[in-house]
């Protein structure tokens, strides 16, 4: 339940506003999107991976945390040099296979974005706690409590969902009706986790408002969630790395606006 | 130091929507500030939904429909918010965040209580609770009954003028009941606040409380006065609509001698015609009716009616066919829930024919897991589960290779949690489900199902939808599905966790009966008067190597002070009357003095 166990450690960056680091990775992922070129996504990759250093996590946390990152990246690279847009010279041709000179460099691009949006997404988000999280959104983005506090308590549902889910597999089977095809069983079985999960939200619904949750009394908060220098640092390195991308793309003449021709 | 509220129900009633009856009807009630109130009532008497309407969650006009007055502290409950805290039965459902300090403090915040207050009064609630533990100390990693601790805690911070428990220990194990019955003792030790408890279970909170309320299922008030004084005049009464009345304990069934079921176990063998082996069961049940309490001794089972009346018709008698000696035997076994994580290894039982097993022992020691895995619903970690031969009859020796259709003849689960096991638009069409899956014949599987309806007092309820049922009536139905199907071997995993005295004393007869037409019974339990009641050997699990201690958070790891047990000065519970502890290793104790014989272990 990575979602559920952030991970936690000393170094300043736990202390950092959760909506900053949110921030931070929509401005880098903002800006990489906009363009298809490699030298934009390398030259951000390289700054990022100066700045994992101070993310708070050990190598082997970085590794495993963002291996689906790593899956990914050479996935999408490769269907890319596959199936990409063909220009200049052909190497190798089967079918709707087509390897040539710009799909190679569309593919190395792409393999580069992936990493470079989805790194440092992922390594701001393992160290945010969702009920930091949360008390960001309602106290600095001013978000409703309804929506922000009935999705974290939701959240914690999350957990049970999972013991329910092995629990009626298990009853399926002693019922009888565990042998029917996989595709039916997990069809009969997302119903009655769907039943079972409507009747623990509406009990959790009952409890929180027994604590007075949805009363017209102002909500005051028991953590304070600020927005100081430490987070305003944090978006501007984010804009630092992004516009240093854009800039070094430019100017080398490889920047291209996703649809342009290029 | 906050006061009490006053309470004052005046004709007040309630009726859900789309419901004909009315749940609470006509009720007068005054309850001074201050007082302590046992609120009883049979199941269905409406004290839920009283104690809901005083806590102003029932809801507004499109929930139900209400009459009279109903008045906390001399206004709306719903606008008291705050003023009245409520603690409900189910412990999953009330922790909302993920550490215990924010737990305590979300209903404060609520109330708009400045910070630095809330904080100060989430120290004094875990304190009052006696939940010593750091602020930060995630909420998934509590007990049941640290829980429902937590849970009083995030209540008291609220400061209640009026303190509201709904079956606040129904869902816990007896160390848990022990813990929160203290946890409250010790709150109302420092409180004015008026208190209203719901529990079947009177001796729990009956040293706690000054009044006894009694609602009557018509409507109104049965009783009211003192705790003595109520028990002594309904006593009776209310021990036979369900309520635990120590004094009026449920009625036993007596079994069948072991001597003479093993008897039968040694003379009659499988596959031997039902008819005749069904005369001498039925002379056995018949001998033993007049002591079994109730309505229940008014019919004989209906299973062993058939079998004598019907003879066997051919897919009856394959379904019927009562398999003698051990059924199975585990060696050396360990279970897991999760592949690469067992939770007990080196496990050697063996399940017997028309004996019962009962599995106990501490929480996480890995009963449950066990329990599924002799029930083949989970491979065996190491070491061998096997079917005697007779019993697999056909099938594979292991009985986590069997068929789902494969199982239901030979080993029945009632699950923990009823609703998991629920597959049916209708109580009928859920009863039907496992004959179905055994394709018998579609008046055959209605013959079976009335019978069922009928003995399990269910007919009413025929065309409900399982998941409304009371919890009673859902527990009832959860083991007549797995009845439908006439396994060899039933594993129960705590069926009478919450239960009333009178679906208790129900299911204790019915299953006293099983054992003596030779099913074989397994049941985790940590209820002592169901082992008391129905065991025959008791596998006490082993205590688990290296108990699994919660790792503190990092960041804040000091203070850590562990729980400190309380001492209680309330008497000691009967229901938590444990037997004695042989810690460090598990094994087999025998209730039964030198019925020893025959264990293959």
């Amino acid at each position: 339940m990575s979602i559920l166990t952030p991970h936690r450690g000393t170094q300043a960056v736990y202390a950092i506003n959760p909506v900053a680091k949110i921030g931070a990775a929509f401005v880098l992922s903002l800006t990489l999107i906009l363009s298809i070129d490699w030298v934009s996504a390398a030259v951000a990759l390289v700054l990022e991976g100066i700045l994992f250093l101070w993310a708070g996590l050990t190598p082997r946390v970085f590794f495993l945390r963002t291996l689906p990152v790593w899956i990914a990246a050479p996935a999408a690279g490769l269907t890319t040099i596959l199936y990409g847009r063909p220009s200049g010279e052909t190497y190798f041709q089967f079918w709707l296979v087509h390897v040539t000179d710009g799909s190679i460099e569309l593919g190395i691009a792409t393999l580069l974005r992936v990493l470079a949006i989805g790194l440092p997404a992922v390594v701001l988000f393992v160290t945010v706690d969702p009920t930091d999280l949360a008390d960001g959104l309602a106290q600095v983005l001013h978000l409703p409590n309804r929506f922000v506090l009935g999705g974290l308590a939701g959240l914690r549902l999350v957990g049970l969902f999972l013991d329910d889910w092995r629990s009626l597999k298990l009853a399926r089977r002693a019922r009888g009706v565990g042998d029917s095809g996989r595709i039916r069983r997990f069809a009969s079985l997302g119903f009655a986790l769907l039943v079972l999960s409507i009747r623990r939200g509406s009990k959790l619904a009952t409890a929180m408002e027994a604590r007075g949750f949805g009363s017209p009394i102002k909500r005051t908060y028991a953590r304070a969630s600020t927005f100081g220098w430490r987070e305003t640092l944090l978006i501007v390195i984010a804009a630092a790395v992004a516009l240093t991308a854009v800039a070094v793309s430019v100017s080398t003449g490889h920047w291209n606006f996703i649809g342009s021709t290029g | 130091m906050v006061g009490g509220a006053d309470v004052s129900a005046r004709g007040w009633g309630w009726r859900h929507a789309g419901r004909a009856a009315w749940a609470v009807s006509e009720l007068d009630l005054e309850i001074a500030a201050g007082e302590r109130v046992l609120l009883l009532g049979a199941s269905g008497a409406g004290k839920s939904t009283l104690i809901s309407a005083l806590a102003g969650v029932l809801g507004g006009a499109d929930e139900g429909e209400q009459a009279g007055s109903l008045l906390v502290g001399g206004g709306r409950p719903e606008d008291a918010r705050g003023r009245v805290g409520l603690l409900l039965q189910d412990p999953d459902s009330q922790v909302m965040l993920a550490r215990v300090g924010d737990d305590v403090a979300f209903g404060c915040e609520n109330l708009g209580v400045p910070r630095d207050e809330i904080w100060r009064r989430v120290a004094s609630a875990l304190d009052a609770v006696g939940l010593h533990l750091p602020l930060s100390h995630p909420t998934s990693e509590l007990s049941g009954g640290q829980k429902q601790r937590l849970a009083l805690a995030g209540v008291l911070a609220m400061q209640p003028q009026l303190l509201l428990l709904d079956e606040p220990t129904a869902n816990l194990d007896p160390q848990g009941v022990v813990e929160v019955r203290d946890s409250v003792a010790r709150v109302l030790e420092h409180s004015e606040a008026t208190f209203v408890v719901i529990e079947h279970r009177v001796e729990i909170w009956r040293h706690l409380v000054d009044r006894v309320i009694v609602l009557a299922p018509g409507g109104g008030v049965l009783a009211d006065g003192s705790p003595e004084a109520v028990l002594a005049s309904r006593g009776a009464e209310l021990a036979a609509s369900g309520v635990w009345v120590p004094e009026y304990p449920p009625a036993r069934p007596a079994r069948a001698s072991r001597a003479s079921r093993l008897g039968r176990g040694l003379s009659a063998t499988s596959g031997e015609a039902a008819a005749p082996d069904c005369g001498r069961q039925g002379g056995l049940i018949s001998a033993q009716l007049p002591r079994v309490a109730g309505k229940l001794a008014e019919q004989r089972w209906p299973i062993e009616r058939e079998r004598a009346g019907v003879g066997a018709g051919a897919a009856a008698a394959a379904a019927d066919t009562r398999v003698d000696g051990v059924l199975l035997s585990a060696r050396e076994l360990a279970v897991a829930r999760m592949k690469g994580h067992p939770v007990a290894t080196d496990l050697a039982l063996d399940i017997e024919a028309g004996t019962a097993l009962a599995i106990t022992g501490a929480n996480g020691a890995g009963k449950s897991t066990l329990a599924l895995t002799l029930a083949g619903l989970l491979a065996p970690a190491r070491g061998t589960l096997q079917a005697s031969e007779a019993f697999a009859s056909g099938a594979a020796s292991e009985p986590i290779r069997w068929k789902s259709r494969e199982l239901l003849t030979r080993v029945g689960t009632v699950f923990q949690d009823p609703e998991h096991q629920f597959l049916a638009q209708t109580v009928r069409d859920e009863l039907a489900v496992g004959p179905r899956a055994l394709r018998l014949p579609r008046a055959q599987i209605d013959e079976r199902v009335d019978e069922l309806l009928e003995r399990l007092r269910l007919t009413r309820l025929a065309a409900a939808n399982p998941f409304t049922l009371s919890g009673g009536e859902k527990r009832r139905l959860s083991v007549a599905t797995v009845l439908a199907t006439r396994p060899s071997v039933l594993v129960l995993d705590e069926p009478t966790f919450g239960q009333d005295s009178r679906t208790w004393a129900e299911l204790v007869a019915l299953l006293a009966e099983l054992l003596d037409t030779g099913t074989a019974l397994v049941a985790v339990t940590h209820d002592a008067a169901f082992v008391d009641a129905l065991a025959d050997r008791e596998f006490r699990m082993p205590d688990r190597p290296t108990p699994s201690v919660p790792a503190p958070a990092p960041a804040d790891s000091q203070p850590h002070p562990t729980l400190t047990p309380t001492a209680h000065p309330l008497p000691d519970l009967q229901i938590t009357k444990s037997a004695p502890k042989s810690r460090g290793k598990g094994g087999f104790r025998d209730p039964l003095p030198g019925a020893r014989a025959g264990e293959g272990t």
